[in-house]
Formats: C-alpha cells, structure tokens, sequence
C-alpha cells in the first residue's frame, strides 16, 4: 500500500440508520486521476465525505501519505494536503471573489505566480475578481470552487461531479483546467457521472455499486470493454457520450 | 486616513454617509446642539447602545450565532465597575479595575459556554445563552448583600465626573462645562474607540473568516479553518465589547441594577436595533441604536403634540394619545422590517447597486 498516495481499506459509514458504505476498498496512486463511476446513490459523494472527515466511518481506516487519518476532523485533514471541491459548488456566496480565494489560501498570503497560473485556467476568476461571489453564474461559480481548491499546492484534490448541470462550454473549459492540473503532479480522485470526461481525464478508475467499489483498474480496461460498463453500469456508457 | 480609521469598510452609498455623518455630528456636539439633561441622557445612552448592539451585531450578524445572554454580559460589566466604586470608592483605579474585571469575567463566562455549547446546533446554543442568563439574572437579584438585588447600587464616581466639578468658570456656548459635561465626553470617545476596534476586527481576515463560517461551516472546515474555534473567539470578543459598554452604562448611571442591565426588555431592545439598522453591518448598529432610543424617548412627546393639534377630530386624538406610544413603536417596528427587510443599511446599499 506504500505506494499508493490514499488508500481505504474495509470503510463503512453510517448516516443516521442508513448503511451507505459497505466496505470500500479504493487505493489512489500518487499522480494522476482516478474516477469514481457509480449509478445515483452508489455511495460516491459519501466516500468523498468520509475521507474529508465530514462524515465519521464507522469502521475500516483512510491512509493518506502513509498516516492514519481515519479518525483526524476535517480541518485537520485539509492542512496534510487534501482539497475538496464539492457537488454543490459551495462558494462564500457573501464573500468576494478575492476574499474567497484568500480565504482559502490558509497558510498565508496568496501566491502571486500562483494566481497568475490559476486565473489563467479560469479567465472569470480574474475578471470577476471584487465582485461578489453571489453575483456569479453556475458555471464561475464552480470555476471559483476549483480555483480556490488548488491556489495553494496540495497533495490530493477531491472533486465531486465538477461538471454537473454545466453548459458543454463550460464542461470544456473545465476538463482543460483539469488536464492542465494534472500535468502538476497533483492527485486528482474524481468523481464524475460524465463518462466521456471521465474516460478522457482518467489514469485509473474504480466503479462502486450499493456501497461497494465493484471494480477497480485501468481506465483503458474499461473503455475498452463495452460488455464490462454494460454489466457494471446496468447501460451502455457508450449512449451517454 | 479615513479609510484606515474605518478598517477600509466605507458607508458605500451617499445617503448612508449623510446620514452617518449627521449622528456623528449630533452625538460629538450634543451638549451643546441640544442642551439639558434629558437629551444629554439620551445622547449618552445612544453611544453606549452603539457599541452594545455593534457587539451583538458581531455575533448575530458576521458569526450568525444566535445568542440571548448579551444582557449578560453587558451586565457582568456593568456590576464590575459598580462593585468596584461602591466597595474601593470612586476612584480611577477603582473604576479602571472594576472594568477589566468586569471584561475578564465576561470573557471566561463566555468561553466556557462557547467551549460546551457551540458545538451543538444552533437553536441549542441559543436555549443554552437564555437558561444561563436567566439564571444569571436570578442569581443578581438574590445575592442582595452583594448587589443590592431589585434595588441595585448607588455609588460615587471619581470627582471630575461629578455634575459639581467645573473645569472652567465660564460658560462656552452657554453651556456649563462642568463634570457631567467631562464625563459626556468621557463616554462619546470611549465609545467611537470601541466602535473603531471593532469595526477593524470584523474587516480583518478573522472577520472574513466568520462570515465564511456563517455561511457554510463545513466548506470553512474544508479549507482548513478550525469552526469552534473561530465561533468561541467571536463569542468571547462580543462578551468583552457587551461588557465595556456595561461598564461606561455604570459609570454614566452611576447606578446599576437589573431593570438597566440585565432583563429581558433590554435583550429584544438590541435585538430589535440590530435588525432595523440592518444585520452584518456595523454601521446597521449606529442606526439601529440612535433610531430606535430616539424613538423611544421622544415618541411620547411627539405623540404629546399630535394629540393637541388634533383635539377637535375625536377618534384620531385618542389614538395618538401619548399613552399609546408604544402601539405606535410597535407599528414603527412592524413597518421598518416590512419595507427594510435587510435593515436600513441594508436597504440604503441595496439602493446604490
């Protein structure tokens, strides 16, 4: 397990009487992006949650860089290294943009080469740099939630379905930003219900059924193999795309 | 200049300006723009009731913690000085001790309920904040070999405070300067100080932190920010400000009992200015306090007038009967959050964008 950045091993959480994970067994390798697929209600955003110490396992331990972190609360998990964009593009909608984006450069003031690199990934940020985050459309908004992720480096970043609800345009852009990011030796575990994205985007890809992670691989091995996404994923991919 | 007094936190919109600018003007020279006593009184208690609701507004409004105890706080500070002139005399080091006290108590108070009770839910918190100022308020009224109880402490303040001492023969203004006057000025600076550090705190990174708190705790976390602590320390500097302006209250009054610092009235009071001159501001504090003690004071006397010149129309002149004044509180309230659902403001920014 050494070799792998974040490893789960045997996880379960429980939300009030609900039984979500079942004992999920992921590794993440360091570099690269590995997807999380899974139908509606598989379990993905709760796994997202559970590493982020939102939610508490019930039983099984996160590895992060080698520590046991199963147990640690959420910000002391966000200062080892780890990121999370989540589903709800949950911005400081009060905040500005600037205030935003050095909200979330917690150890200090923001990087200006840094800045440079991030607004030129996602123009908008720059842009609509005083203006208030409310003011932003879905799509900046969720720009807004990538940038202010990745404006310090980290380690690992968890990005939960960035391209939800999003205009293709936009979808794009996103997918550039994330390829780009990727070519930073940043980690990314996605999870992504777009397969086309998915399948361009990811190294490695896990799938996860009723709390379970049902297949785990390379994502050649999948896209590859229509009769697999069909018997994982209940339906073609291939329609999707 | 101005902007670094304001921590950079500009009114944003001319009429706000004006209107800021008007209370300042009116609250630095009332002595002399509105002589006597009672609008002296009133004066002072608009300065002291800015930085009690600002305090508030701190934790309401950029923390969005809901809090019943405030009065207590604001009591605790109040009976630190009061005891402290009352047993030590009326002294500046008695009066200089008795405040720190007062604001140290209030902090710990604070902290401990911080510490136990933030992280439950909201509405937990808030049952908590109300048991123990209720609790607190009891304990005052009991403890009567201490504080009095119902009939609270009389007690002296250092000489050049008293009405009698005059700093100067003549009249300025035809006004007397005299001790009264001093101790006037005494609670305007102190205040506008304490408005100033505050302003500068929720304009700081911490401030923005808060409001990051505020709006959605667990992204805050994500990021890395360490939520009870930063709504703790929001709690313990609101307690200290609530407590300071208690203690200028004691030092004002040179009285201290439960009507003027711990009851309930008092609580809704700055939770009613809060919301009039609009939450998540702190010049929404200066509004608030200055409109609503305005009209508290001087509606009676507006009515007063109304009800002379309408004496001949029969219905109308019993309903602006001076005794009724506060119905028509009440109706101002109701019409002010009706038509200012965001405060004053609020409304006066909206209405610049």
């Amino acid at each position: 397990m050494a070799d792998h950045l974040l490893s789960l091993s045997g996880l379960h959480t429980h939300i009030g009487p609900y039984h979500i994970l079942q004992g999920v067994d992921l590794a993440v390798p360091e570099g690269g992006v590995t997807v999380l697929l899974g139908r509606n209600g598989a379990g993905k955003t709760t796994t997202l949650r559970t590493i982020m110490g939102h939610w508490t396992a019930s039983q099984g331990e996160i590895h992060f860089a080698n520590h046991n972190i199963t147990k640690l609360d959420t910000p002391s998990i966000s200062r080892r290294g780890i990121a999370f964009v989540p589903e709800d593009m949950a911005i400081f909608t009060d905040l500005t943009v600037a205030e935003n984006m050095s909200l979330a450069a917690a150890n200090g003031p923001i990087d200006a080469k840094r800045l440079a690199w991030v607004t030129d990934l996602f123009p908008p940020i720059g842009s609509f740099w005083n203006s208030s985050a409310g003011t932003l459309s879905g799509g900046q908004k969720q720009m807004l939630s990538v940038a202010r992720a990745i404006i310090e480096p980290r380690r690992l970043i968890l990005i939960d379905e960035p391209t939800k609800g999003l205009a293709p345009a936009i979808i794009k852009a996103m997918t550039d930003a994330l390829r780009e990011l990727k070519e930073t030796d940043t980690t990314i575990l996605l999870v992504e219900q777009n397969f086309a994205m998915a399948s361009s985007l990811g190294d490695t890809v896990a799938v996860m059924d009723d709390g379970r992670i049902v297949f785990a691989g390379a994502m050649s091995e999948l896209t590859g193999n229509p009769t697999l996404q069909e018997k994982l994923m209940g339906l073609s991919l291939e329609v999707h795309q | 200049m101005l902007t670094r007094l304001l921590s950079g936190d500009m009114p944003r919109s001319g009429l706000l300006t004006v209107l800021l600018l008007g209370i300042l003007v009116s609250l630095a020279f009332a002595p002399f723009l509105f002589p006597g006593t009672k609008s002296l009184e009133t004066a002072a208690k608009i300065c002291i009731f800015i930085v009690l609701v600002a305090s508030y507004d701190l934790l309401l409004g950029y923390a969005g913690i809901v809090s019943f105890a405030h009065t207590m706080f604001f009591g605790i500070g109040a009976y630190g000085t009061a005891l402290a002139l009352s047993t030590t005399g009326p002294t500046y080091s008695s009066m200089i001790w008795g405040t720190a006290a007062g604001a140290i108590v209030a902090g710990i108070f604070a902290l401990a309920i911080g510490l136990f009770s933030l992280r439950v839910k909201a509405i937990f918190f808030a049952m908590v904040t109300l048991a123990v100022a209720s609790a607190f308020a009891v304990l005052m009224s009991q403890l009567s070999w201490l504080t009095g109880g119902e009939d609270g402490l009389n007690y002296g303040v250092p000489r050049e405070f008293k009405p009698a001492f005059k700093l100067i023969d003549e009249k300025i203004l035809d006004v007397r300067i005299n001790g009264k006057l001093l101790l006037y000025y005494f609670v305007f600076f102190a205040s506008a100080a304490l408005f100033l550090i505050m302003l500068r705190i929720v304009n700081s990174p911490f401030g923005r932190t808060l409001k990051a708190v505020r709006d959605n705790a667990f992204r805050a976390e994500a990021i890395g920010y360490k939520v009870v602590w930063y709504r703790t320390t929001a709690t313990v500097l609101s307690a200290v400000m609530a407590a300071l302006a208690g203690s200028l209250l004691a030092i004002w009054l040179r009285y201290t009992g439960p009507a003027t610092t711990l009851s309930m009235e008092i609580m809704i009071d700055i939770l009613l200015m809060v919301v009039i001159g609009g939450m998540g501001t702190l010049y929404g504090a200066v509004v608030g306090a200055t409109i609503f003690i305005l009209a508290q004071t001087y509606l009676q006397n507006l009515m007063g007038l109304a009800e002379t010149a309408t004496s001949s129309i029969p219905i109308v002149s019993t309903l602006v009967a001076p005794e009724r004044w506060l119905l028509w509180l009440g109706v101002l309230f109701i019409l002010s959050v009706y038509f200012f659902p965001s405060g004053i403001v609020g409304r006066l920014r909206e209405g610049r964008a």
